[in-house]
């Protein structure tokens, strides 16, 4: 799948942002927009595009990633993933929902009913007037002060997603199983989760989607609400992939969102938590093994956590390990607002670097207008440590599995933000499997 | 067992020569004691010895049961039956104890055309073992040597010890940190692997931890050589005197 290089793909030339309108123009062009449900919020979000434009590559907030592959009006066709899905996951006991380059496929999912949980989608909103008014809502918070167009365009675009309202708690993980059917499929997809005062959800996203992805999730959390949100992409594919979690967290709410991603992909993916509660809690993070040999790869998280109200936890854990030319970006920030004291906010971001070839570009920020919080961040970027490779081989360990010990070793961290041991044990494994090469999916 | 004959080491980054023809020759079934001042290049030999980077071999040689360990990778060495006991362990976070050890022992077995262990016949016997050196399974769950304390380290190396069978132990100051108790335990641990075909380096700054684990020979090592070898009494001589005459006298 390594031909398909961005740096190689015809798109118009942009220049700035003043330009971008035409280039929005043909973006636009290109989409079928949907009409019916939710045309008021969708006729918002297009005026919000309009507003922006397409970020240009002098937008400081891509400065690190490309956003040519977004802004072309057509993707770039991939390979389809042949066999069988990711075993991930593969002996939980789950509700698992079936999209396909981004459409739900009600045949091949099971059955909705759930005690605790209310699910409708988006191209058949059905029963769902809590969305009213919900719908596009956050996205649209989550525009200032930072722009994020894409994520409007998705409002605006989105064929299908879930609509997802969650009552008590649920005996099952809700699990979105991705699937590619065409090698050119432009997947735009936008789930909107409400958690209710008090209820809990696990949701597990798996599996890959369209040439190109854009997938949008507003998480709504009232006080006390618990999401425990795990995402894995499928390795080893090739995609151009964007995707944006905007979440409110109420309360003595909790958030707690992982997302994995192994090789292959070219993948920006943007959290924007807001805590609007006293005493809310809210945890992102990745861990990302990125291989250039196996594709391309360069993989952006970005991410912005607002503190509106007092004694907020929050942490971002992010690491990458990259090797064979593989970019990982970060951009993560910190705001806490006047008056959020007691805030506890915590930011790593942490790079291993295989080879010299590979890089990694972060920026980290706090901006703090309270004076009693504790905040901190840090970045690194290192290599291998001898002292530890060497402490292994002298027991008899290979130094290929050694340096897979210590590859999980420096992930660690990562993971133990997957509260399920059971969970992060096979997260573990699949990881296992494919460092030492015995899993491709 | 071991024999290193005018072993030849210096710094590969530096023009810093640390060992200067150094010779010794462990044979099966004994223990053997290292003892010298600051700077003279005990940990260094353990180093070379069980192939650490960052060395240059310039002259010598050093062979376990006749083959040459200086081409060898660390594993292999490993393999060969050499065990290195760290001064300092390593703390490797989201790496099981259990996993690694279990890991560590099936590479050495698979490297020698040995059956692996199942998982049961391993646990089975490193439950034993670690009992026997009051480590608790719960030490066993954890990463391998995090929030573990000093002695709990080294007792630590000293399951790795029984887990491995190696045939030639060197122990790296292993003595360095530990309290009384500590230091029964982990000596009580190394004697109980005492037999006819093993045999230990005891690298050590301090008389004391040969009351208990009692050498059959004791060097002093100084400026990279070895200068002097005797019975159990030389390391007793050093107690009461220090380096500073046995050094006079080597010239």
């Amino acid at each position: 799948m390594s031909d398909i290089a961005v740096k190689d793909m015809q798109v118009p030339q942009v220049s700035g942002t003043a330009k971008a309108p035409d280039a929005l123009d043909q973006r636009l062009a290109a989409l079928d927009l949907p009409k019916g449900a939710f045309a008021a919020a969708r006729a918002d979000a297009l005026a919000r595009l309009r507003a922006m434009g397409l970020p240009g590559p002098r937008d400081e907030y891509w400065r690190y990633t490309d956003p040519r592959p977004f802004n072309a009006p057509e993707p770039a066709a991939i390979a389809r993933i042949e066999g069988p899905d990711s075993p991930l996951f593969a002996s939980r006991d789950k509700l698992t929902l079936v999209f396909v380059d981004g459409v739900f496929d009600a045949a091949a999912s099971d059955d909705l009913a759930l005690d605790g949980i209310e699910i409708t989608t988006l191209a058949n909103p059905l029963g769902a007037e809590w969305a009213d008014g919900l719908f596009g809502t956050l996205e649209a918070a989550g525009q200032s002060p930072v722009r994020r167009p894409f994520a409007a365009l998705n409002t605006a675009a989105a064929r299908d997603g879930l609509l997802i309202r969650v009552t008590g708690k649920p005996a099952k993980p809700v699990h979105v199983l991705h699937r590619r059917a065409s090698d050119k499929a432009d997947a735009i997809w936008h789930h909107l989760i409400r958690v209710e005062k008090g209820a809990e959800l696990t949701l597990l996203e798996t599996g890959s989607v369209g040439a190109r992805s854009n997938g949008v999730i507003e998480v709504d959390l009232a006080p006390g609400a618990k999401l425990h949100h795990i995402t894995a992409k499928r390795a080893n594919d090739a995609k151009v992939g964007l995707s944006h979690l905007f979440a409110r967290v109420a309360a003595e709410a909790v958030l707690k969102s992982f997302a994995l991603a192994v090789n292959g992909t070219t993948m920006r993916q943007e959290s924007v938590i807001d805590m609007v509660g006293d005493d809310a809690v809210a945890h992102v993070a990745a861990a990302v093994l990125g291989d250039g040999d196996e594709g391309p790869f360069h993989h952006d998280d970005t991410v912005f956590v607002t503190h509106g109200a007092l004694r907020g936890e929050s942490r971002q854990v992010f690491k990458k390990v990259l090797k064979n030319g593989a970019t990982g970006v970060f951009q993560g920030k910190i705001l806490v607002k006047p008056g959020a004291q007691k805030t506890d906010g915590y930011q790593i971001s942490q790079a291993l670097l295989l080879d010299e070839a590979s890089q990694f570009l972060a920026k980290p920020e706090l901006e703090i207008y309270a004076d009693d919080v504790k905040c901190s961040h840090g970045s690194t970027t290192g290599a291998i440590d001898e002292d530890a490779l060497f402490y292994l081989r002298s027991r008899g360990v290979p130094h290929d599995r050694a340096i897979v010990f210590l590859v999980l070793s420096f992930l660690a961290d990562a993971l133990e933000e997957v509260e399920d041991e059971g969970l992060r044990d096979e997260i573990n494994e699949r990881l296992d499997a494919w460092l030492t090469g015995r899993g491709r999916a | 067992m071991l024999k290193i004959n005018n072993l030849h080491v210096k710094l590969e980054e530096e023009d810093k020569q640390i060992l200067k023809g150094l010779s010794l020759e462990v044979p099966a079934g004994q223990v053997h004691a290292i003892m010298g001042p600051n700077g003279s290049g005990k940990s260094t030999l353990s180093y070379v010895l069980s192939g650490r980077d960052g060395y240059e071999v310039t002259e010598g040689e050093a062979t376990l049961d006749g083959a040459s360990l200086l081409d060898m990778e660390p594993e292999e060495r490993a393999a060969a039956g050499l065990f290195l006991a760290f001064q300092y362990p390593v703390e490797i976070p989201g790496v099981g104890n259990m996993t690694f050890l279990r890991t560590a022992v099936n590479a050495q077995r698979k490297a020698r055309g040995e059956a692996e262990l199942s998982s049961g016949e391993f646990l089975k016997a490193v439950r034993a073992k670690a009992a026997e050196l009051q480590i608790s399974p719960d030490m066993l769950k954890r990463p391998v040597n995090v929030g573990f304390s000093g002695g709990e380290k080294k007792r630590n190396e000293i399951l790795q010890m029984a887990m491995l069978e190696p045939r030639m132990c060197i122990m790296d100051e292993t003595d360095s940190g530990l309290d009384v108790d500590a230091m029964r335990l982990v000596s009580d641990g190394v004697n109980a692997l005492r037999d006819a075909g093993r045999s230990f380096l005891v690298i050590t700054h301090y008389q004391r931890l040969l009351n208990h684990i009692q050498p059959d020979v004791v060097h002093i090592m100084a400026n990279g050589r070895i200068v002097k070898s005797g019975g159990p009494e030389l390391a007793l001589e050093v107690e009461e005197n220090g380096y500073g005459d046995l050094l006079a006298e080597a010239g």
